[in-house]
């Protein structure tokens, strides 16, 4: 593989990328003690961005993409990244298993209703046109790709607009979401019925109801309900059916053609198999680090909550003098494990409050994730780091390259990332959010908008299959 | 930056789609395979690696072979047989 040549590229380090690369490394580890020494209680801030600068580097290297995953097998039927993806989500449920059952799980299920499968559609739909998925395009911006930038920016802005429909909204939303709204008692500041987000939000989303299988099994031994619920029934066995769908359906054609056999054993069918799974090896190394990672945030943010006697970072934000931007409940978005949009919408309804707009009079960002200046949004420095992360690595590997998106791409990059943001504020996530860190809590809404995402993403594949035809009816491609 | 696909002379072909990132490399590269026959060579010129991970994938699935390499400076080369 061309990745393994790189790697294994003698003076890693010694050429002009791999000094940017220490550079960078230096600088972020200089700011880190500049802030550590004006007050220790900003270590709460700096987990997150630490824990984004790891993502960042397992990402590139493992060129982590759903994207890629849905789009390449549906298109050109390679299942190399969808395989990467199941066994990073089968690992992530191991390590966010140990953590629960250490009691430092900070994971919130999601509740369960129409709204996965459609914003898990949307969002499909979107990430096929711009190239990368919530988590891709982070670490392709870091590898100086301008148009992976654009689908951030339209992500967050289109997140931000939707959570901030206007009043003309209304009437696209059932009356008896206002009703259901109404009797919530929230707050008049909040305008609960004037906006079809929160009309969505608190007239629907706010019925349903979510859960684990953890607690779906329920059998009082903490051990049993983790690592048979959440572990092996929700993540591990259906991830196992997935590969040896993917493996009959791609990979076990060109695997007897390769190696010349007429009639497969069991024996021949599992070296297929495991043939497969290391085609995938460095996402699957990626996948561990992620999976491995992703549970010692968790972990780590549990103990500093207990250390400082919070339960949201707000909270020591009001006790560090930091008042500004905070929602009604006096607190912030803080997840405390590895997520990606909410703090993007947090970034696009910051912006559209400089310009005047009052965002603070809907649910999503009034009630519950307030828009804190991005220097002080944890999440949002975790997404940052998540982009120097990657760049360290790239810049190491020479694979850094500035990359300007020409007007095609950058139209896809902002129509898709439109699409992605309104699918993951329907969906309440990305395929971090929505699907990975759900599936491997024991949370099955994840494969819900996993299925939506893949349906979204035929959808996508058909679409830009119709555009490429097309495009390459003309003079271009005619040979 | 328009994607470009040569015939160079009989059985060679040349693809660049530099400037392109996901998905496009690796749906152009399918799609200009598509017009090959069986042995026919395609150049191919691109500078977004990780489609090149893709395609590698799909090459060995599909029975075309890749048999050279240059990683140049800024894109990288391959020289692929079609199977």
């Amino acid at each position: 593989m061309a990745t393994d040549t790189i790697m294994t590229k003698p003076g890693l380090l010694a050429h002009a990328g791999g000094y940017k690369a220490m550079a960078l490394v230096a600088l972020v580890t200089i700011l880190s003690l500049g802030l550590l020494a004006n007050d220790t209680r900003w270590i709460y801030l700096l987990v997150y961005l630490w824990f984004g600068v790891a993502y960042g580097v397992f990402l590139q290297y493992g060129r982590f993409c759903m994207a890629s995953a849905v789009r390449d097998l549906f298109a050109i039927k390679v299942p190399r990244m969808a395989v990467g993806v199941m066994i990073a989500t089968a690992l992530f449920s191991v390590t966010a298993g140990l953590v629960t059952i250490s009691g430092y799980s900070v994971f919130h299920p999601h509740p369960l209703g129409w709204h996965i499968i459609a914003g898990g559609l949307i969002f499909g739909f979107g990430m096929i046109f711009t190239g990368g998925c919530a988590s891709g395009s982070l670490y392709k911006t870091g590898e100086g790709n301008m148009g992976s930038m654009l689908v951030l920016l339209s992500i967050s802005f289109s997140m931000a607009l939707f959570a901030d429909l206007g009043s003309w909204s209304n009437n696209l939303a059932p009356a008896s979401w206002a009703t259901s709204a109404l009797e919530k008692g929230m707050p008049e500041s909040l305008t609960v019925t004037d906006g079809w987000f929160d009309l969505f939000t608190a007239g629907y989303v706010w019925n349903q109801s979510g859960g684990t299988v953890a607690d779906m099994v329920g059998t009082g031994n903490i051990w049993v309900d983790v690592f048979v619920g959440n572990v092996l029934l929700t993540a591990i066995l259906p991830i196992l059916v997935i590969l040896v769908i993917l493996y009959m359906t791609t990979y076990r054609k060109g695997y007897i053609r390769r190696n010349k056999l007429e009639t497969l054993g069991f024996g021949d069918e599992m070296r297929g198999i495991w043939g497969m799974i290391t085609t995938s090896k460095n996402t699957a190394i990626a996948g561990l680090g992620l999976g491995v990672f992703a549970g010692l945030q968790m972990w780590a943010t549990g103990a500093l909550r207990e250390h400082y006697e919070i339960f949201n970072f707000g909270e020591l934000l009001i006790k560090m003098g930091y008042t500004e931007g905070l929602s009604i409940q006096e607190t912030v978005f803080d997840p405390g494990y590895w997520y990606i949009t909410t703090q993007e919408a947090q970034l696009g309804g910051w912006v559209m409050s400089l310009f005047g707009r009052d965002v603070t009079d809907n649910i999503f960002f009034g009630l519950q994730n307030g828009i804190p200046n991005p220097l002080i949004n944890a999440p949002l420095l975790m997404s940052v780091g998540i982009i120097v992360g990657a760049s360290i690595l790239a810049l190491s590997r020479r694979e850094f390259k500035w990359k300007v998106p020409n007007m095609e791409t950058a139209t896809f990059a902002i129509v898709g990332g439109a699409l992605m943001g309104i699918g993951a504020r329907l969906g309440m996530g990305c395929n971090v959010g929505a699907f990975f860190a759900a599936v491997t809590n024991g949370d099955l809404t994840g494969w819900i908008f996993l299925a939506g995402m893949l349906i979204g993403g035929l959808l996508g594949v058909k679409a830009f299959n119709m555009w490429l035809n097309r495009k390459t009816a003309g003079d271009e491609f005619d040979i | 930056m328009a994607i470009k696909f040569d015939k160079v002379s009989d059985g060679h072909f040349q693809l660049d789609v530099c400037g392109y990132v996901c998905p496009h490399p690796q749906m152009y590269t399918k799609k200009a395979l598509q017009k090959l026959e069986s042995g026919d060579e395609l150049v191919l010129v691109f500078d977004n690696p990780s489609s090149g991970e893709s395609i590698i994938a799909m090459c060995e699935t599909e029975g075309n072979d890749i048999f050279e390499r240059d990683e140049g400076n800024g894109s990288t080369t391959w020289k692929i047989r079609k199977g």
